[in-house]
């Protein structure tokens, strides 16, 4: 692996960067308190070619690495925009690696060169109102219709982007009995067809401007050559995708951590309290110092992370490691920066609150911390499985 | 048609480094980037190309140590090539001497048109463009707001301070333009990927022809003496309501002859 300065990522930070500045931190504000999804953002990205970045050249994309992609989603977040920038593109950017990888010649040419250009959202749905953590309890069921297709019904929930996606991957089951491992789960590309689907925004917390949903699925029809890869093997093909999605959201996770400590440190480095900046104070200014080293750990995790997969070679432990410490380093900073910013860190306008919200996030989803600890603890370090 | 355009790479203006205290002159040994002010001639001279249908954009620099940064960015904006010309000798020179390199440059590449941008961010000679006209025997236009190509003929709209002038001109010519006058493109992924293999032509006095004495430190016709801070402004009239502030403010501003 190599430190030296890349003149392409270079290009690249320089290029997405120079984008996002047009949408600054009020463009997410209201966003964020309207619920409105960023249209004119995500636009400009998909005509850069960012958002098709890592889709394959044949397919029309950019043929780039995870590296790549990770870096162009850590300068959108650190921009300001945060998650809600960030995950308005990162389905698109990687969610579509398993149809990459498994999926029959027809289903990558009828959509992939779509993705490539940005013109095609996708969602993502596999947690169930009873199977979270524990994928294997998912009882949405994809029934045989007796002619080659499927009868799709159950319900999802957290399905991100399902309002303005056209498409979602979803994991179903076809065969076996809930509880019971993992085999029997398939994966299908279904449209998500309002006359079978009913799909209703989650209030939530925080990234307000990208929603994630209960879907209703009934007696949705998916034809044949919609099923990825093969039949009882979906868990399967999803799991190749975890970890480039880890090392992404953990790109992202830094990008925020770094947005809310340049506003911490700009606030510091002018409020002054008793006749002094605050910055002048080791009370402030060591968690920033920390938040600003744990951020920098957590990036070089993620590029190892990044450089392994792109060099195929094994990158479980880097993933997840990379995922959680960044997760850790980001809400720290935007914690650490709320405080900086005492009263005004909790008000709307100054930014930061939105950070945190944001930042929070990471430690749940996709994969929560204990359960990156529970994966590190039993597969790399050999201890017992403790659930 | 062929259009070149100059462009100056500059140290980031948010992180400008410093002067060198025995020329006083910038240092340029950070990392080069696009100077903004050139960016919409090299808009501009896409928006021609495409507005022709065929054709090509190629890029002039003078930069020490073949730096390349900021022309990678213009060539990720959809340049075809480019060329960066470099040389020791080329250290200190003044606004006459980089106009003579950029015109021998530009001549080689037998251009239909040349655009520049009025100034540079970092020097503000804004005198470079007109040197380069006359060095080459060309006409000069400055100050586009807006050129299009009909019939072999320049047509140029030249901002003013009332309004604009329309000028036209016969082919080549040399235009410097307005900054702000177009909406600059981003680079996109796969310009950034294509730019890697665009042409880059690297030339030193040798190869252009030119004579060390009559450029750099040597041939420099100015010597910067000293640089100063500017004065701090000094603080304005404040003029606090009583009921009188627009009468007294109409008397302010009829004092400067503004109404
Ligand atoms: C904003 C947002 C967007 C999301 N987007 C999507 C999406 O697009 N698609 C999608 O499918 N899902 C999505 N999710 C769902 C997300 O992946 C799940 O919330 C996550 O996997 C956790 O599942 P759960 O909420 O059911 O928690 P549960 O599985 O109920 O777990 C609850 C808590 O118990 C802990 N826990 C459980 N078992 C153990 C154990 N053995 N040891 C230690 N701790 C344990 C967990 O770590 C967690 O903290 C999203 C969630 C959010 C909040």
């Amino acid at each position: 692996m190599d430190f030296a300065p890349n003149p392409d990522h270079e290009l690249i930070i320089e290029a997405v960067e120079a984008l996002c500045a047009r949408f600054d931190d009020s463009y997410w504000s209201e966003h964020d308190q309207r619920h409105e999804f960023p249209w004119d953002f995500y636009r400009e990205m998909a005509a850069g070619g960012w958002v098709g970045i890592a889709i394959p050249e044949q397919y029309g994309g950019g043929g780039a690495g995870i590296a790549e992609a990770a870096l162009v989603l850590n300068r959108v977040a650190a921009s300001g925009a945060a998650m809600n920038g960030s995950s308005a593109l990162h389905l698109t950017v990687f969610g579509l690696n398993p149809v990459v990888k498994f999926a029959n010649d027809r289903l990558k040419e009828t959509f992939l060169p779509r993705a490539a250009v940005g013109d095609l959202h996708v969602a993502f749905g596999v947690t169930e109102p009873d199977a979270g953590t524990d994928t294997s309890r998912i009882t949405t069921r994809a029934t045989d219709d007796g002619m080659g297709g499927w009868i799709v019904n159950g319900r999802k929930i957290w399905t991100t982007k399902a309002l303005e996606s056209e498409v979602c991957l979803l994991l179903a089951r076809t065969d076996g009995i809930p509880g019971e491992g993992f085999d029997g789960l398939s994966l299908f590309l279904v449209d998500l067809d309002p006359e079978h689907c009913e799909v209703v925004p989650i209030p939530k917390l925080g990234r307000n401007a990208v929603a994630s949903c209960e879907v209703a699925y009934d007696d949705l029809p998916v034809e044949s050559w919609r099923l990825i890869g093969e039949r009882g093997r979906g868990f399967h093909h999803i799991l190749h995708g975890l970890n480039p999605e880890r090392i992404l959201l953990a790109a992202m996770a830094c990008g925020i951590g770094e947005a809310a400590l340049r506003r911490a440190t700009a606030y510091a480095n002018e409020r002054e309290v008793f006749g002094r900046l605050i910055g002048s104070n080791q009370a402030v200014s060591h968690p920033l110092a920390k938040a600003h080293m744990d951020l920098h750990a957590a990036m070089n995790m993620m590029r190892e992370a990044a450089w392994r997969y792109d060099n195929g070679l094994d990158c479980g432990e880097h993933a997840n490691t990379a995922k959680y410490l960044a997760a850790e380093a980001s809400f720290s900073a935007a914690d650490h920066a709320l405080q900086t910013l005492g009263g005004l860190g909790y008000a709307t306008e100054y930014h930061v609150e939105r950070y945190w919200r944001e930042a929070r996030l990471q430690r749940i989803a996709p994969v929560s911390q204990e359960m990156t600890l529970n994966y590190i603890a039993q597969n790399v370090m050999g201890l017992p499985r403790s659930y | 048609m062929k259009v070149v355009v100059c462009v100056k790479q500059i140290p980031d203006p948010a992180d400008p480094g410093a002067l060198d205290p025995e020329t006083n002159t910038l240092k340029r040994d950070t990392k080069l980037i696009l100077d903004e002010s050139d960016s919409y001639g090299v808009e501009m001279a896409l928006q021609l190309v495409d507005a022709a249908g065929d054709g090509e954009v190629h890029l002039v620099s003078m930069a020490a140590n073949n730096e390349v940064g900021g022309l990678r960015t213009a060539l990720a904006m959809g340049a075809s090539s480019a060329t960066i010309v470099s040389d020791d000798a080329l250290g200190g020179s003044d606004a006459l001497g980089t106009s003579k390199v950029l015109a021998a440059a530009i001549a080689r590449q037998e251009p239909d048109l040349v655009l520049a941008g009025t100034e540079s961010s970092d020097g503000y000679t804004g005198v470079v463009p007109e040197q380069v006209a006359e060095l080459m025997g060309l006409p000069s236009v400055t100050f586009a707001k807006s050129i299009s190509i009909e019939g072999g003929e320049a047509k140029i709209q030249r901002q003013t301070e009332a309004g604009y002038d329309d000028v036209e001109c016969p082919l080549p010519v040399v235009v410097s333009v307005t900054a702000g006058v177009v909406e600059p493109r981003y680079p996109s992924f796969k310009g950034i990927m294509a730019a890697k293999s665009k042409p880059v032509d690297e030339l030193d006095l040798d190869a252009l022809g030119i004579d060390a004495a009559q450029v750099g430190w040597a041939g420099a016709g100015q010597e910067i003496v000293a640089v100063d801070e500017a004065p701090a402004r000094e603080a304005g009239e404040v003029i606090e309501d009583d009921g009188d502030a627009h009468e007294r403010i109409v008397a302010f501003l009829d004092d400067l002859k503004i109404l």
